[in-house]
């Protein structure tokens, strides 16, 4: 299980136009074993979709800008691929994506047999007509479709129904690495329960890793090996369940993300929420990018960017960590 | 609990269906046979799944959708017949946030005139110094820096924005507003900035809410009583702190069950994944509307209608079945 799949060092992208410079990612580190499901936390507009499509090499062609960093998949350089080799080797067949909503990512005027079957048709070798109608099939039954229904169009299944066509696009080829962008956001919770128990049992019958896309500590709670929290462009938080969901030491932000959560056990009236908005990503401001609404801010966060404390799998960035340790108050390191 | 003081309603709907056709002599039941009463100062939370009538049932409560039949009563006065011109004078008192906040401002208009247009439109103010000053006042109320005034939509993140929309929405003071799903374009730390803003109004300005939402952690908070609806009609209303403590229909408990924890120790706790999905609106059959995804569904579930009944004290539950399902 401790086979390296995915190494993203140093990541960062920025989207540049005539006006403005958006430092969407700013020097992240990410490491995927193969068969591990990452999720990947965070606000609107943190990085993490922008992410996802830096190692898909999708990102927007004029605007969007890999600065440096290497994504690594599986011993190769991502960024030194050819188009050719990228289009035919890698995404779609060892690398897949799904994306948020199901409405937009299918098309209307192709049956959904079809739009399996066509990635299919473009990364298997040598197959003939009946070999591809076989697989659809299979990979419809995967998903719980029935494959008699593989003659329809998209508007024909409800919205749960469509994001399984959209997963079984993704799984058809068998790739080993599934990025899921927010899967099921757009879904009801019944249908969202349906979507997350499938995507749990094909993980464990296909051993494909995962990296899943999310605002939901829900969901990252039922589905995620490891958790990566995300904020303006950074990750300010990692480190497998445990660390995340059972330690007591967060990062402010996580903090304030779980406090964000309304819960349903408790009888408190009021949420506490995270005070104010992320700040402006083509004006991020010096040190912590988190200064201004961090309820522990010191002088030191508004200089300095904050230094990574590190106990165990448990990676924090943030000041508090810091001097903590230098005081001796060392009873975190257990 | 809030006490009411009043013991009538401020709204009040009764036996209130709503039917669209789709051709062909079918109707599509929408919002079936639904009875609800929100007294002044609460807040009434409408759960369930896309498809199930809520916002439907959002909409004719403000008359915004003509009732197939069924009274919506206002005040203790009728409106659901009444013409558009005679429903002006209500149209002040009541008002309605939209779920998505980036398509219900317009992009034209500055935040300014989005806030103001309700006070032209109704000719309340003489002149426009007294229309400045309460833009300002509904901004600062909301949480919006003045500096903003002129901005545009597109200028805002969804907070704003929807900050924005329930400042117009609040802009003549009105008695009862309802939520559309509010929150749910919004993330989750935006999200509880704004549920606290909207129960905070409600404490200061005495609002009444109906807040509908598919989100049964959301709606807990805010609600003083919760109806759960399946395919149009209700399947069990209670008082929040009831609901979540003691839920009796099998849908609310599926849908309960089905909200992901924040919490790696539930991990292996028992979904009660609910199969299949919301079957066709258009021309159900008589009975409980939620029997094919039921897993305690059996003969008598189907083939006649199921009454809304009371269990325990302002308890209504539309399951014949119940106590059967909390022995499994």
């Amino acid at each position: 299980m401790k086979d390296e799949l995915l190494k993203i060092e140093k990541l960062e992208v920025i989207y540049k136009t005539s006006e403005e410079t958006v430092q969407a990612v700013n020097g992240i580190d990410i490491v995927l074993n193969k068969g591990e499901t990452l999720g990947l936390v965070g606000e609107t507009g943190a990085g993490k979709t922008t992410t996802a499509l830096s190692i898909m090499r999708l990102l927007p062609e004029r605007t969007g800008k890999v600065l440096s960093g290497n994504v690594t998949f599986e011993g190769e350089n991502i960024f030194e691929l050819s188009d050719e080799d990228m289009r035919m080797k890698i995404r779609g067949e060892r690398i897949a994506m799904i994306f948020q909503d199901p409405m937009t990512a299918l098309n209307p005027v192709m049956t959904v047999g079809d739009q399996i079957s066509e990635a299919i048709y473009y990364h298997s070798e040598k197959t003939n007509a009946a070999g591809i109608a076989a697989r659809v099939d299979k990979v419809l039954e995967l998903v719980g479709i029935s494959p008699s229904r593989k003659n329809e169009y998209p508007h024909q299944f409800s919205g749960g129904m469509k994001q399984r066509v959209v997963i079984a696009i993704a799984l058809a080829c068998e790739p080993v690495l599934l990025i899921a962008d927010e899967p099921t956001t757009a879904l009801d919770v019944t249908i969202q329960a349906q979507v997350l128990e499938m995507m749990g049992e094909l993980r464990d019958r296909l051993g494909t890793a995962m990296i899943m896309i999310t605002h939901d500590l829900g969901v990252v709670a039922q589905i995620c090996d490891k958790v990566a929290v995300m904020y303006a462009g950074e990750i300010i938080e990692s480190g497998n369940m445990e660390d995340i969901f059972v330690s007591k030491e967060h990062h402010p932000y996580t903090e304030g993300l779980f406090g964000a959560i309304p819960d349903l056990a408790s009888e408190a009236k009021r949420l506490s929420p995270i005070t104010g908005l992320m700040p402006d990503p083509s004006r991020l401001p010096q040190g912590c990018n988190f200064q201004e609404r961090c309820s522990h801010c010191m002088e030191i966060c508004t200089k300095k960017n904050p230094e990574t404390y590190v106990n165990g799998t448990h990676k924090i960035s943030c000041f508090l960590f810091k001097n903590k340790e230098d005081r001796g108050d060392g009873d975190e390191k257990k | 609990m809030k006490k009411n003081d009043k013991a009538t309603p401020i709204v009040e709907l009764k036996n209130f269906k709503k039917y669209y056709d789709v051709g062909g002599h079918r109707k599509l039941h929408a919002v079936d046979n639904i009875n609800a009463s929100i007294f002044a100062g609460t807040t009434l939370g409408v759960v369930g799944e896309s498809g199930c009538g809520k916002t439907t049932l959002g909409r004719a409560m403000l008359k915004l959708i003509k009732p197939t039949s069924g009274e919506i009563i206002f005040e203790g006065v009728d409106i659901s017949e009444l013409t558009p011109k005679k429903m002006q004078p209500y149209r002040q008192s009541m008002q309605i946030i939209f779920q998505d906040p980036y398509s219900s401002l317009n992009p034209r208009k500055t935040i300014y005139e989005s806030i103001a247009s309700p006070l032209i439109v109704n000719k309340i103010f003489k002149n426009s110094k007294d229309v400045e000053n309460r833009v300002h006042e509904m901004m600062k109320m909301v949480g919006l820096a003045e500096r903003l005034v002129n901005s545009y939509p597109h200028e805002l993140d969804g907070g704003r924005r929807q900050r924005v929309c329930i400042a117009r929405a609040l802009v003549l003071k009105p008695k009862f507003i309802v939520c559309d799903e509010p929150v749910s374009a919004l993330d989750v730390s935006i999200q509880a900035q704004i549920l606290n803003l909207l129960m905070d109004l409600q404490d200061e300005m005495g609002l009444t809410y109906m807040f509908i939402t598919h989100d049964l952690s959301v709606v807990k908070h805010i609600s003083d009583e919760i109806l759960v609806m399946y395919l149009g009609q209700c399947v069990e209303k209670a008082p929040s702190s009831e609901l979540f403590k003691n839920p009796l229909h099998p849908y609310t408990k599926a849908l309960l069950s089905a909200i992901p924890i924040a919490d790696i120790s539930s991990r292996n706790r028992k979904i009660q994944v609910v199969r299949g999905e919301l079957t066709s609106p258009i021309d159900p059959e008589k009975g409980c509307r939620f029997a094919p995804r039921c897993k305690y569904s059996q003969a008598g579930c189907l083939g006649k209608e199921i009454p809304l009944i009371e269990v325990e004290p302002n308890h209504y539950l539309a399951c014949p079945y119940w106590e059967q399902a909390i022995d499994n």
